[in-house]
C-alpha cells in the first residue's frame, strides 16, 4: 500500500492504494464519487471517461501510480456544481439518457470535444464520440446534443448562432 | 394467418415466474386493462408515518406539502420513473414539479406485479395508478368540502390544491392529507376524460435525467455499505463444468484479500460452482481471482462448438416437429402451387450486455435479516424467491431497488442476487458482488438461436397460397422448468408466427426441439428478434417470387382493417415508398406483432462496392392505441433499432470448445455513434381498446427490413444472421 495526493474537482485527497489500482476504482470506492462507471475494464467503452489535466482518459486503464499530485482530475461531479454545464443542460433538452449508466462517460468525452472542437461537425462527432458505446441507442440525441451545447456557447461567446436543426444531419 | 391471438404476455410472465423458483403456481399479474381497483386502492393509514399520510400504498401526501408517488415498474431506461407515476400525477392534479418519485422494493403493499418486462409496464398500470390518483383526489375535496361545509361538487383540485369554485377559497393538499386520509377511499373514483389530460400524451421531461447527467443517479453498482467488502466469482468459463479443487495460496498473499470460498450460481435449473475472492477493494478481489488455481471436470462439455450444433439444427429440420397452428389445407395448397419457395434461415445467441454488468450488494445481519442493494427488473421476484431460497420471512428482506444500467431481460433473472446473497451469509459482511464484463459476456444467459425452414406457394396470379414456418430452436423453458415436456409446443419460441393479420388460406406452422446446456434467457423481444428477420425476409422472397412489390405483396393479403394494415400504410407514406430511389439504393420494409406489441420499419441502404452497403435511414411505425409520453415512445424504438442494427451486423455469441468466445466489446461489439443511421419515429396513437408495449416491438423488424433493402440494393439475399455489411455474401 502506497499513499497518494489526488487533487479530484479542485479538492486535495489522500488515500492509500496499491499502485497498479486503475483510478476507476479510487474515484469510485476511495473518494466516493460513484459518477464515474465501470463498463469493461478495458478501456473499451468510455463510461469511465474522467479528465486528467483537461485530457480526457479512460480512468480504468489509468494506474494511480501514474498519476501526479499535482494533475487536475475532473469527474462528472466536477464540471458544475448545479447541473447547469452546458453540455448537461443540452443533455437535458434532449432528453439523451435512457438507462443512463454511460451518459457520465458521454457527457466527459463530449465536454473535451467542445474545448477542443467548439463547432464540430456530425463527422467531428462520430471521429470523437466513437470510443463511448450505449447500449440502449442514445447516440442521435447524443449528437444532437453536442450540436445544441455547441450552438449555445456561440451565442454566448456573442457570435452568430447556428441553429442546432442546420448542423445535425 | 386469422389463428386467435393467445394470452401470451400472461403465460410467458406466468412461466417466467414458475421457473424462477422451480414450482408452479399462479401469480396474480394485473391484467393489462384492469377494471377493479379494489387491490391498489387499499388504505394504509396505519401504516403511514407521521406526518405523511397514505392514500394508497402508491401516494404519500405530507402536511408541508411534500408529495411522493411510488413507481413500481423498475427504471431500466425506458422511462417508467416517469411514465408510471404521471399516470396518478395526472388524475390527482399534481404538475411534475409537485412530486418526488420512489422506487418500490418488492413490498406486498405494492402488489406482485412490481417488475418490468415484455414492456407490460404502462398497459398494466395505466388504469390502476390513474384510479390511485382519482381516488387520493376525491378524498381530498371531500376533506374540503367538509372542512368548509360546502358540498363537494362546488370543489376541484387543481395544483396540488382543493379550490372552492364560488368563493375562490382553496386549501393545499398538505392541509387536507390528515383529514382526507381518514376518509373511506373510494371503490370506483372517477377518472378524467382524456381531452382534459394535462400531462399523459405529452412530452413531459424525465425527472431521472438531471440525475443521469450529473452523476447522481445511483445505480445498483454504487451501493454504499459501511464495513462491505468487494467479490469476484471465478466461473468455469465451460457451461456444465464442475468444480474438482482450487488451490488459493496465491490468492491469499495479494494484499487487501480476505477470504476465498465457494459459491453457487442458480439461474433455473442450471446450476454451477465458482470460487468467490472476498477482498477489502474490487481491485484486490480481481487480482486475487486471477491468482487462483482452479481444476475443473468439464463433464465432457468441453467439445461443445456452435458449429456442431448449427449443424445438429440442420439435420433436426428433417423431424415434422409439432404443430404451432394450422388452417387450411397446406400440404394440398403447397403442393398445388404454381411456384414453391424453400428457404432455410439462421440466427445466433446473443448476450444481452447491458452497461452496468451484473452486480448486488447483500447484507446479512447479526439478527438474519437481510438487506439488498441491486439493479433488477424484477423486485417482486426477489421477494418471493429469496426468503424461500435462504428460509426467511418476506418481512426479514429489505430490498433497495436502484436504477438499472440497461436491462434489456437479463435483469429479469436473480442468479447474481442468489450469489451474493450466499456470499454475505458465509463472510457475515456486507458484500458487493461485481460480475466483470468477461463474466457478462461468457457466462449467459443468452439469447436462443433459432433456425427456421421456410416453405411458400404461390399462385400462377401471384397470391400467396400456402405458408409454412417450422421453428428449430432450444427452447429457455428447458432452464426455468425442471418439469418442461420436450415433446410438447413451446409457444415462447414459435412467438408470433401464427398471428401475423396476413390472410394466407392455407397455413401449418411447426416446432422442432433441439436440447442445449447453455443457459439462455429472454432477451428483449425475446423470439421475435430472431423469428420476425425469418419470416419477413421470406415473405420478401415470396414478393419476388410473385413478381410483386414487397410494400404491395403484403397489403394485398391484409384486405381487412386491422392494426398491421395501418402500420404498413403509414411505413408506405412516410418512407415514400412510390418514389423509386437513385441507382444503387434500396429499401425493404418489415413488420412485427407479437405479445409486446406491433411496429414496422422501412429501412434504406445504399451500396458502396460490390459487397458492401451503408444503413443510411430507419423509418420506424409503432402502432400503441394510447401513448402516455411521446418522447419517451421515441427513445425506446430508437433504442430498439440500434440494438437491433447490432444484433443483426456484429458478431452475436459463439461457443467453442464447451466457453463462449466472446469476452468483452472488442470481440462482441455492438453499434457505435459512427455507425449510426439517421432514425425516423412514427407514433400511431388512435385510440381503441388494446394499449400496446414500447420498449420492444421496435426491435424484431429491423433485421429483417434491413436484409430485405440490402436485397433490394445488391440482389444479395441474406438467410443468416449476422450479417456483415462491409463484406457480403450470398
Amino acid at each position: 500500500m502506497k499513499t497518494y495526493t489526488l487533487t479530484i474537482n479542485g479538492k486535495r485527497t489522500t488515500i492509500e492504494a496499491e499502485p497498479d489500482t486503475p483510478m476507476l476504482w479510487v474515484i469510485r470506492d476511495y473518494a466516493g464519487l460513484k459518477g464515474t462507471k465501470f463498463g469493461c475494464g478495458m478501456g473499451l467503452c468510455g463510461a469511465c471517461t474522467i479528465h486528467l489535466d483537461g485530457q480526457p482518459v479512460r480512468s480504468c486503464q489509468t494506474p494511480v501510480s501514474t498519476v501526479k499530485a499535482t494533475s487536475k482530475i475532473t469527474t462528472i461531479e466536477g464540471i458544475s456544481a448545479n447541473i447547469d454545464h452546458v453540455v448537461q443542460k443540452a443533455w437535458i433538452q434532449e432528453q439523451v439518457p435512457q438507462c443512463g449508466y454511460c451518459q457520465s462517460g458521454q457527457i466527459m468525452s463530449a465536454v473535451a470535444l467542445l474545448k477542443s472542437n467548439p463547432n464540430p461537425t456530425d463527422d467531428d462527432i462520430d471521429a470523437y464520440m466513437a470510443g463511448n458505446i450505449c447500449r440502449c441507442g442514445t447516440y442521435n440525441r447524443i449528437r444532437k446534443a453536442i450540436h445544441s451545447a455547441a450552438a449555445t456557447l456561440k451565442t454566448e461567446a456573442g457570435t452568430v448562432k447556428k441553429s442546432p436543426k442546420q448542423a445535425s444531419r | 394467418m386469422s389463428a386467435p391471438k393467445n394470452t401470451t404476455v400472461n403465460r410467458r410472465d406466468f412461466l417466467r415466474y414458475a421457473g424462477l423458483s422451480g414450482t408452479a403456481f399462479v401469480l396474480g399479474i394485473s391484467s393489462a386493462n384492469a377494471t377493479d381497483m379494489s387491490d391498489t386502492v387499499q388504505t394504509l393509514r396505519s401504516a403511514a408515518p407521521d406526518p405523511g399520510y397514505t392514500f394508497t400504498p402508491y401516494i404519500i401526501i405530507e402536511k408541508s406539502g411534500k408529495i411522493t408517488l411510488f413507481n413500481s415498474k423498475p427504471e431500466i431506461g425506458q422511462g417508467t420513473f416517469q411514465s408510471i407515476p404521471v399516470l396518478i400525477a395526472e388524475e390527482l392534479e399534481l404538475s411534475p414539479d409537485q412530486y418526488t418519485v420512489r422506487q418500490t422494493g418488492g413490498e406486498s403493499k405494492f402488489g406482485d406485479a412490481q417488475f418490468s418486462g415484455g414492456s407490460f409496464s404502462v398497459r398494466s398500470s395505466y388504469n390502476d395508478m390513474r384510479k390511485a390518483g382519482a381516488a387520493a383526489k376525491e378524498m381530498l375535496i371531500t376533506a374540503a368540502s367538509q372542512q368548509w361545509g360546502v358540498p363537494a361538487s362546488e370543489c376541484y383540485a387543481e395544483n396540488a390544491k382543493v379550490v372552492h369554485k364560488p368563493s375562490g377559497k382553496s386549501l393545499s393538499y398538505g392541509d387536507l392529507a390528515e383529514a382526507a386520509s381518514k376518509l373511506d377511499v373510494p371503490k370506483s373514483p372517477v377518472l378524467k376524460d382524456p381531452k382534459d389530460f394535462k400531462l399523459i400524451g405529452k412530452s413531459i421531461k424525465r425527472q431521472d435525467v438531471p440525475l443521469k447527467v450529473s452523476g447522481k443517479a445511483v445505480f445498483g453498482i454504487d451501493a454504499d455499505v459501511p464495513g462491505m467488502v468487494y467479490a469476484s466469482v471465478e466461473h468455469c468459463p465451460v457451461f456444465g463444468a464442475r468444480l474438482k479443487s482450487y488451490d488459493k495460496t496465491a490468492t491469499m498473499n495479494i494484499a487487501g484479500v480476505e477470504q476465498v470460498l465457494e459459491v453457487e450460481r442458480v439461474f433455473g435449473v442450471y446450476k454451477s460452482t465458482g470460487v468467490a475472492v472476498i477482498a477489502r477493494n474490487y481491485w484486490a478481489a480481481l487480482k486475487g481471482r486471477k491468482a487462483l488455481k482452479t481444476d475443473w471436470d468439464y463433464q465432457g462439455k468441453d467439445t461443445f462448438s456452435s458449429q456442431a450444433y448449427a449443424q445438429s439444427l440442420r439435420e433436426l429440420a428433417a423431424k415434422e416437429g409439432v404443430v404451432d397452428a394450422s388452417t387450411g389445407d397446406f400440404d394440398k395448397a403447397f403442393g398445388e402451387a404454381g411456384k414453391q419457395v424453400e428457404a432455410f434461415y439462421e440466427t445466433p445467441f446473443v448476450a444481452h450486455s447491458p452497461m452496468e454488468a451484473m452486480n448486488c450488494t447483500a447484507h446479512w445481519k447479526a439478527d438474519n435479516k437481510l438487506e439488498i442493494w441491486t439493479s433488477t427488473q424484477v423486485p417482486s421476484d426477489i421477494l418471493r424467491d429469496i426468503p424461500a431460497l435462504f428460509g426467511l420471512k418476506a418481512d426479514d428482506v429489505t430490498l433497495h431497488t436502484a436504477f438499472s444500467g440497461g436491462g434489456f431481460g437479463r435483469r429479469l433473472a436473480i442468479d447474481f442476487i442468489i450469489e451474493a446473497v450466499h456470499l454475505t451469509k458465509a463472510v457475515k459482511k456486507p458484500v458487493k458482488l461485481i460480475w466483470t464484463r468477461e463474466d457478462d459476456t461468457q457466462l449467459g444467459p443468452f439469447r436462443p438461436a433459432t433456425f427456421s425452414a421456410l416453405k411458400g406457394g404461390v399462385s400462377a396470379d401471384g397470391k400467396l397460397t400456402a405458408f409454412q414456418h417450422k421453428v428449430i430452436a432450444p427452447t429457455i423453458m428447458s432452464f426455468l422448468n425442471p418439469n418442461n415436456d420436450k415433446t410438447k409446443l413451446d409457444q415462447t419460441m414459435t412467438e408470433g408466427i401464427s398471428h401475423q393479420a396476413y390472410e394466407i388460406p392455407n397455413m401449418k406452422n411447426l416446432f422442432v426441439y433441439a436440447d442445449i446446456h447453455v443457459p439462455m434467457f429472454w432477451w428483449r423481444s425475446v423470439t421475435s428478434s430472431t423469428l420476425a428477420f425469418s419470416h419477413e425476409c421470406f415473405l420478401d422472397e415470396l414478393a419476388h417470387a410473385a413478381g410483386k412489390d414487397p410494400m404491395e405483396f403484403r397489403l394485398d393479403m391484409l384486405t381487412k382493417d386491422s392494426d398491421t394494415k395501418r402500420v404498413l400504410q403509414k411505413l408506405k407514406e412516410v418512407s415514400n415508398w412510390d418514389t423509386p430511389l437513385p441507382k444503387g439504393k434500396g429499401r425493404g420494409v418489415a413488420q412485427w406483432d407479437f405479445f409486446a406489441g406491433l411496429g414496422g420499419q422501412v429501412i434504406e441502404v445504399s451500396r458502396r462496392s460490390d459487397n458492401s452497403v451503408k444503413i443510411d435511414k430507419v423509418y420506424a411505425v409503432i402502432d400503441l392505441g394510447t401513448v402516455v409520453n411521446p418522447d419517451t415512445v421515441k427513445a425506446q424504438v430508437e433504442g430498439a433499432v440500434v440494438m437491433g442494427i447490432t444484433a443483426a451486423i456484429k458478431n452475436g455469441i459463439t461457443f467453442a470448445g464447451g466457453k463462449t468466445e466472446q469476452t468483452n466489446f472488442h470481440d462482441n461489439p455492438v453499434l457505435r455513434i459512427n455507425e449510426m443511421p439517421t432514425i425516423e419515429v412514427h407514433i400511431l396513437a388512435e385510440g381503441g381498446k388494446a394499449i400496446k408495449g414500447v420498449g420492444e416491438p421496435g426491435l424484431p423488424p429491423v433485421a429483417p427490413a434491413l436484409a430485405n433493402a440490402i436485397f433490394a440494393a445488391t440482389g444479395i439475399r441474406l438467410r443468416k444472421m449476422p450479417f456483415d455489411i462491409d463484406n457480403l455474401k450470398a
